[in-house]
């Protein structure tokens, strides 16, 4: 079982408190009926399917609520951090340190 | 040992489950400017920090979530909290949920050691006079801790004959030694 860090209860909690919520900075368009269908394809079907660390939401369902997101390397499922949603991207290369 | 009375669920010299008399609850959202009204309007401060409760009178406030908090009050007091945030002009959510749940008391020496038998999480890392949101067994259930060895449970109606068949169990298993 993982543990993960909710940054809005800032405690560290057993996974069954959570629910897996999809890749992380996903932005739907401002205005859909303008792109083409190649983009909408994109934003609805097109992930990273990284073997690495990836950005992914997370949602604390039995606690707090709250939708944030992670960064867990789907290797050895590691979270490399927690932040909260809307937060920029943290940087991989300062995460990693010399694994980067 | 004390008297099976109608209300108790299980009792063993581990733990003692019983159900509890219907209290008024609330759901109260809001953020903001709100925040600071609706704590003026209940004479209850709504803390911002998860886990943390606040009382005045016989209203528990608990929060719940960074904009959420859950309010139990005597029956009696519902419609005086209706009043008061209805006063408050600022964006907010009052909805009464008095009857979507159902309150249990866990209490005697074993009573964290029962709550392990569903919760993930360490029944433990819930401090006395706090309270959290958490699961058991697959339902949501909310924690109240009033001391070391005595929380309540609040489980949404149609669980709680699953949790209380649970909790009667650990009740009995934990007797055992
Ligand atoms: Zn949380």
């Amino acid at each position: 079982m993982l543990l993960i860090h909710c940054p809005c209860c800032d405690e560290t909690l057993p996974e069954m408190e959570f629910a897996y919520a999809g890749e992380a900075h996903v932005a739907r368009p401002a205005d859909p009926s303008a792109v083409s269908d190649a983009e909408w394809e994109a934003f609805l079907f097109i992930r990273t399917n990284v073997k690495g660390p990836h950005f992914e939401r997370w949602r604390h369902i039995h606690g707090c609520g709250r939708f944030f997101n992670a960064v867990r390397d789907t290797v050895s499922d590691r979270f490399l951090t927690t932040y909260p949603a809307g937060a920029p991207r943290p940087d991989l290369t300062t995460l990693m340190g010399d694994d980067a | 040992m004390k008297d099976m009375s109608i209300d108790t669920i299980a009792a063993s010299r581990a733990a003692t489950v019983t159900a509890l008399s219907p209290v008024a609850r609330f759901s109260l959202r809001g953020r903001g400017d709100a925040v600071a009204a609706l704590s003026a309007a209940l004479g209850v401060e709504l803390l911002a920090r998860v886990g943390a409760r606040a009382q005045a009178g016989a209203r528990d406030v608990l929060c719940l979530g960074p904009d959420e908090w859950m309010i139990h009050a005597p029956e009696g007091d519902a419609a005086a909290i209706i009043n008061a945030c209805a006063g408050v002009a600022a964006p907010h959510a009052l909805v009464e949920v008095s009857d979507r749940e159902l309150s249990y008391a866990i209490t005697g020496p074993q009573a964290a050691e029962l709550l392990t038998l569903g919760c993930p999480r360490d029944p433990d890392s819930i401090a006395v006079g706090e309270g959290r949101r958490t699961v058991f067994d697959g339902a949501t259930v909310i924690l109240w801790r009033d001391g070391r060895d005595a929380f309540r449970m609040d489980v949404w109606r149609s669980f709680a004959p699953h949790v209380t068949h649970l909790l009667a169990t650990g009740c009995r298993e934990l007797a055992l030694g």
